[in-house]
């Protein structure tokens, strides 16, 4: 990756040609290079801007099915989004979001930089089980999901037997206010390990190991190793993780769906729950309100990718 | 031997093991409720093994869904044609080609990759409605590729970066133009590349639940994420049939994994590690 302006003395006996890309103006390398990207370009502006456009002009007008077909929605401005704004899921499901977000993550990652630094002393079989680590981000989200559910269920589920044979009283994991967004958040939390732990372990594997046999030549043990060589060390890993657990938690909707619809209530409602749930979740379809709220969680999820873009060029200057 | 042994202790095997276990827990109770028989999932406690398996369940499968793992599979096979046709030339045009406004492209690229799939899916059901493209296949397939293309791009720019610009140049002075160049040369050398794109690409076009059922959800062809949710609103009771339908739906997930494992993690790793 960072070799690509690298080899400055071969441009200096490249072709001539090449060196005509000083002056304005694209020359004729540049027109193949042109021609070689205009698939892509196509495709962005066919496949990505114009979705996103007409999701934009969703929001702004009162789009019923009817006037779905016909088109001829009427256009409000953004009463759409004061609608959406003052409604009583909002709160609820900006609160819900911020919790599942987070406790995700920051799960995800405490339990993955664990698995990674246990598996970084590569015992025997270390190779083959953190392969299997691999599974369960692998498997299609449906069928994660509809385990999960499964597992979870109140009367037959593994999770209530097991907790039972301990005296525990049967919990309604999906169908209680209280618990439904503990449930998928567990659920989810177990989806994330094995990408934090790939990543993380091969954080690791830029440490070199004369770091750590100077640390144990001092005097220092596993604990205080860890905390003062292999945490510091991969700050800027760690924090490319997480910011990217971020992102993807942020748009999470086949988990929750699949285990709990969001409900009950809204008691597992998330903003991308909510505008999946406006738009295709009931028999009446709302576009106009789902798409509002679909470019709320936009904005949302633009700060937190800008971040993740700042962090990362600071990374490449250093 | 010895000195292995002594600097590796059998009880971190052990604790590995254990560890592996208690996160594959979820993946075997999906293999073991899917052999239960429909009278024992109902027991309490739950049967911990399949004493007395059936094939009750991939009956089912077999007589109810075959359709739709042949739909998954040609959605996957058509995401991934496309994901490579439009990522690699273009992979070639930013790491080579010394694209204009790369930059610009690379930052639309990371940007496209943090929109939500729920507002990708309203915006594609818009359009499709006007169209005319919804319940189709191909309307499917493009939609589920928007998932790989920025990623598929990324990666091969990634890759062809590094390959020397020495061997590019000797084609040409072979007299190769820039097409043979990327054709002979660029993408021969990029094979790995292209496994990882299409690997990933066919898993996240076969896992695709939110584009197939919003755009996908009346289609005489539905993918198999589709069949497993319809079977969980239709017949809450058959859970072993449920879940064999999603052992069988976990099949190309295992086979990648074990035949590709290296290309696996390559593609997790891309864009978070820099080295």
């Amino acid at each position: 990756m960072t070799t690509t302006e690298a080899p400055a003395p071969a441009a200096a006996d490249a072709p001539p040609g090449r060196r005509t890309r000083r002056r304005r103006g694209p020359t004729a390398p540049q027109w193949a290079a042109v021609g070689f990207a205009a698939p892509l370009l196509v495709y962005l502006t066919l496949f990505y801007a114009y979705p996103l456009w007409r999701n934009v002009d969703l929001s702004v007008h009162d789009y019923t099915i009817r006037a779905f077909v016909q088109g001829d929605a009427e256009f409000v401005g953004f009463d759409k989004y004061v609608e959406v704004f003052t409604s009583s899921t909002f709160p609820t499901a900006l609160w819900n979001t911020a919790v599942f977000t987070f406790a995700s993550i920051l799960f995800q990652y405490a339990i993955g930089l664990a698995l990674a630094v246990f598996f970084r002393s590569g015992f025997r079989l270390s190779p083959l089980l953190r392969a299997m680590f691999l599974v369960p981000w692998l498997l299609p989200l449906i069928v994660s999901a509809s385990t999960w559910a499964w597992m979870l269920s109140s009367e037959n589920g593994i999770v209530n037997s097991v907790l039972g044979a301990f005296g525990v009283p049967q919990i309604n994991w999906l169908t209680s206010p209280g618990t439904a967004l503990l449930a998928v958040t567990i659920a989810n939390i177990w989806l994330g390990i094995p990408f934090n732990l790939v990543i993380l372990h091969s954080g690791l594997q830029s440490i070199p190991g004369e770091v750590y046999e100077a640390a144990s030549l001092d005097g220092a043990g596993p604990w205080r190793q860890f905390w003062s060589v292999t945490f510091p060390l991969l700050r800027p890993v760690s924090a490319i993780t997480l910011l990217l657990g971020l992102i993807y938690t942020l748009k999470v909707v086949d988990v929750i769906w699949v285990m709990t619809t969001g409900g009950p209530g809204d008691s597992s409602t998330t903003l991308a729950i909510w505008s999946y749930r406006e738009a295709f979740g009931t028999g009446q379809p709302d576009f106009s309100p789902a798409a509002a709220v679909g470019n709320v969680l936009i904005v949302i999820a633009l700060v937190f990718g800008f971040l993740h873009l700042q962090l990362q060029r600071r990374q490449e200057e250093s | 031997m010895s000195r292995r042994s002594s600097r590796n202790p059998w009880w971190k095997t052990a604790l590995g093991v254990f560890f592996t276990a208690v996160m594959l827990f979820p993946v075997y109770w999906m293999f073991n409720v899917s052999l239960t028989r429909t009278a024992d999932l109902r027991a309490d406690p739950p049967h911990w093994f399949p004493w007395a398996p059936t094939t009750e369940g991939y009956e089912a499968v077999l007589a109810q869904q075959l359709p739709a793992l042949g739909t998954s599979l040609l959605v996957g096979l058509g995401c991934v044609v496309l994901t490579v046709a439009i990522a690699a030339p273009a992979g070639y045009a930013v790491a080579q080609l010394r694209l204009p406004g790369r930059g610009t492209l690379n930052f639309l690229l990371l940007v496209a990759q943090m929109i939500p799939a729920v507002v990708m899916a309203m915006g594609f059901y818009a359009v499709y409605v006007r169209l005319g493209l919804l319940n189709t296949v191909g309307g499917l397939i493009v939609a589920d590729s928007t998932i790989a293309v920025p990623f598929g791009v990324l990666l091969y720019t990634a890759f062809m970066a590094g390959i020397p610009r020495e061997l590019l140049q000797a084609a040409r002075v072979d007299g190769a133009n820039t097409w043979r160049t990327f054709v002979s040369v660029v993408l021969p050398l990029s094979r790995n590349a292209t496994l990882t794109v299409s690997l990933f690409a066919f898993l996240w076009a076969w896992s695709d639940f939110i584009f197939a059922s919003t755009l996908d959800r009346n289609g005489d062809l539905v993918p198999i994420t589709l069949g497993i949710y319809q079977y969980i609103g239709n017949n809450t009771t058959q859970w072993n049939a449920i879940m064999a339908t999603a052992v069988v739906a976990s099949v190309p997930a295992a086979v990648l994994l074990v035949v590709a494992q290296r290309f696996v993690t390559a593609g997790v790793t891309a864009g978070a590690v820099k080295d």
